[in-house]
């Protein structure tokens, strides 16, 4: 019966996914059966098991290897951005306890779903089929709709939850309709069935035929919305205003990674031959997601609400990396990636930290002197308002650096323009931020002492962002060994 | 297609587009969801006639027998106001319908170009790359040894798309398979978590509870006194 073997039982290079899922199922046992517990007894056994997962695939191999009847591919890029996702999940989940019990939605479910949303993005990054993208894609939705509307008994939370779901629910339409033209028109679901045809249709001088290129601009819009860029990101600002901050910490976050890093995938390995026919795709999101992100954030005074325009403009950036094609384009992409990701957590950890009388507040005018009266935080948050704006010496101006490097030498100069001064304008609503922090006069202080999970997520991103341009050398080794694997086609 | 195929053909189709017309052209909710399974039947009969005799079971039993049931529960037990949903439905027609009409003549393009490419370039040089997946085995129970390893496409033809399915799902689609296990695990998990309510001043029966109480607990002698109270 050994027969069997090759399709059914490789499941080897899947083993982070298996340990996930079944500890999920171990998990879900465990808090049905132990009622009342909450999220405060889960949560520490699932953040160990994504960490110990993420160690997994730190001390495994990395040789590329495609298996699960063909369905699934670990590489080097799968390995890296597993990481990135499986830590930020981590981190998310260590953000959540204190809110949790405070807003009185401390279920055990909560670290179930995000369990199973890393899984889902686990399994996005590692698609080698466009049915395998739709899983994983499908799974960390519907985690993270979930999610949204985890405060149910709030009507924010619950609006966010729907508008997110009905929202994801077209995008999802979308996706699924571009497959089923690329599968019309290519004969194939296979990243490298397809990638190895339309290498000899290249070679022969066939174009692209024209309904997988339709095709791929619909499964384009289905992933722009998952990633949040412009024009799909209408759903952004509401919903991470309305969801529970930890959720929208961790949605900040964990899943753009795991979006933008199966765009990656889909447009460099598949569709690799065509980058001249997809590049405009990817250029006109990158603009609009940067030009929108700096203007339309301008005039906000809420901070989650801020902080989505951000992200929205963040992609843009990213993106730049991916329209260069190329893989110093790609490792800028990782990098930024990396950084926004640590930015973007440490920035969600202050704003859970801005609570005052048991309640949780979150415009930036109630930041108002905070220099003055928690200067550890008000010192946090402006070294993170820094970077995201991407003032050297801290992290977030390298990331800029890799993509904006990265679009020149592809002769894409007017894209890092472009790039160059939205970054101008979009450092204005940042620094305004450090203003109100340290030129305003004082408020009320914020209620003290915060969590530990909260400090030790807030310290230890600042440090990170801080100390980035100190210690990049191993962190920029596995990016570029990363980026080499996506460039060569298993 | 033989003529009584097509004869079929021609009384499945019409009635299942003339039935999905009135699942969203009739007045009454519940005669909607009825034209809704009628459709649904026409359509399984198609399946059979191009031989996707899985899809047809499948499309009856799932759709007919739970969604379109369910739907049925639904449109009854709630008890919403369609004529009132329908009001000012119509504003929306006109930018409606130019989406639609755009799109429609977008892949009408796509749709002509092609068939227009393959034509004229066939004969000139070849046109498209036949994309085929690399020869994926098929775990077929070893008899003979050397035959365990049939390639897909040639036993396609000769046995029925179930058993085709059935010896591709577990295998080559086993990951997949198990991937829509974790979907609905998950999907199941937040709808309880969105919607199950526990109300602490409800009575509920515990009969553990039940069987752990012991008379003292519940009866208590006391003397009383004539013409006193408790």
């Amino acid at each position: 019966m050994d027969t069997a073997s090759p399709v059914v039982l490789n499941l080897s290079s899947a083993l982070p996914e298996v340990v996930l899922f079944l500890s999920g199922l171990v998990l879900l046992v465990v808090g049905a059966l132990r009622e009342g517990e909450g999220a405060k007894g889960l949560s520490p056994f699932a953040v160990l098991v994504l960490l110990v997962v993420a160690a997994m695939i730190l001390g495994g191999g990395q040789t590329a290897m495609v298996s699960l009847g063909g369905h699934f591919i670990f590489d080097g890029f799968a390995a890296f951005t597993k990481v990135v996702i499986l830590v930020a999940a981590a981190l998310s989940l260590l953000l959540a306890r204190d809110y949790l019990i405070d807003e009185k939605v401390d279920r055990f479910e909560f670290p179930l779903l995000v369990l199973f949303a890393a899984l889902g993005m686990c399994m996005m990054v590692s698609a080698n089929s466009f049915i395998a993208l739709y899983m994983g894609l499908e799974l960390q939705s519907l985690a993270i709709y979930v999610l949204a509307a985890f405060q149910r008994d709030t009507l924010r939370s619950s609006e966010a939850g729907l508008k997110y779901f009905v929202l994801g629910s077209l995008a999802s339409g979308m996706l699924l309709y571009g497959c089923s033209l690329v599968y019309g028109f290519t004969g194939t679901l296979r990243f490298d069935t397809l990638a190895a045809g339309f290498a000899i249709q290249g070679e022969r001088g066939i174009d692209l035929q024209i309904g997988a290129l339709v095709g791929l601009t619909f499964v384009a819009a289905g992933l722009a919305f998952k990633m949040a860029a412009v024009p799909f990101h209408m759903w952004t600002p509401d919903v991470y205003e309305g969801a529970p901050t930890p959720v929208t910490a961790f949605m900040a976050s964990a899943p753009k990674v795991a979006a933008i890093a199966l765009t990656l995938r889909v447009l460099m390995q598949p569709f690799g031959e065509w980058t001249d026919e997809w590049r405009q795709i990817v250029v006109f999101i990158s603009v609009a997601s940067m030009i929108l992100g700096a203007f339309a954030a301008i005039g906000q005074t809420n901070f989650k609400r801020l902080m989505a325009y951000s992200g929205i403009g963040h992609v843009g950036y990213a993106l730049i990396g991916l329209a260069a094609g190329t893989a110093g384009g790609i490792y800028g992409v990782l990098i930024y990636l990396v950084i926004y990701v640590a930015m973007t957590l440490g920035t969600f950890a202050c704003i859970m930290m801005m609570r005052r009388g048991g309640r949780y507040v979150e415009t930036i005018g109630d930041l108002s002197g905070l220099s003055t009266r928690q200067p550890m935080m008000a010192l946090a948050l402006a070294v993170f308002m820094f970077s995201l704006a991407g003032i050297p010496p801290l992290a977030g101006f390298f990331g800029k650096l890799y993509v904006f490097m990265a679009a020149v030498d592809a002769g894409l100069v007017p894209l890092a323009v472009i790039g160059v001064v939205t970054s101008v304008v979009g450092a204005y609503y940042y620094l305004r931020i450090v203003k109100v922090m340290y030129f305003d006069e004082p408020t009320e202080a914020f209620d003290g002492p915060n969590g530990l999970g909260l400090r030790l997520v807030a310290a230890g991103t600042a440090v990170f962002t801080v100390a980035f341009i100190l210690l990049p050398g191993p962190f920029l080794n596995a990016a570029q060994n990363a980026a080499a694997a996506l460039m060569t086609t298993p | 297609m033989n003529a009584v195929q097509l004869l079929l053909f021609y009384i499945l189709a019409l009635v299942c587009t003339a039935s999905a017309v009135m699942v969203i052209a009739s007045r009454n909710p519940v005669h909607s969801v009825l034209y809704l399974i009628l459709a649904f039947f026409n359509a399984a009969g198609l399946f059979v006639l191009i031989g996707a005799e899985f899809l047809a079971m499948v499309l009856v039993v799932v759709y007919v027998g739970a969604v379109a049931v369910l739907f049925l529960f639904v449109v009854m037990m709630l008890d919403i106001n369609f004529v009132e949903m329908r009001e000012g439905f119509l504003q929306y027609l006109p930018v409606g319908a130019l989406v639609g009409i755009i799109l429609l003549v977008e892949l009408m393009l796509v749709g002509g170009s092609w068939a227009l490419a393959d034509r004229t370039e066939v004969a000139a040089a070849p046109a498209t790359v036949v994309m085929v997946e690399p020869a994926a085995p098929v775990a077929v129970p070893p008899e003979g040894g050397e035959t365990a390893v049939v390639a897909r496409r040639v036993r396609a033809e000769e046995v029925t798309n179930t058993q085709m399915l059935g010896a591709v799902l577990y295998t080559e689609y086993f990951y997949l398979f198990q991937a829509a296990g974790a979907i609905l695990l998950v999907a199941i998990v937040g709808a309880i978590t969105l919607t199950l309510r526990e109300r602490p001043a409800t009575k509920r029966q515990d009969i553990g509870r039940q069987v752990r109480r012991r008379p003292f607990e519940s009866v208590e002698l006391r003397k009383v006194k004539p013409r006193a109270g408790i």
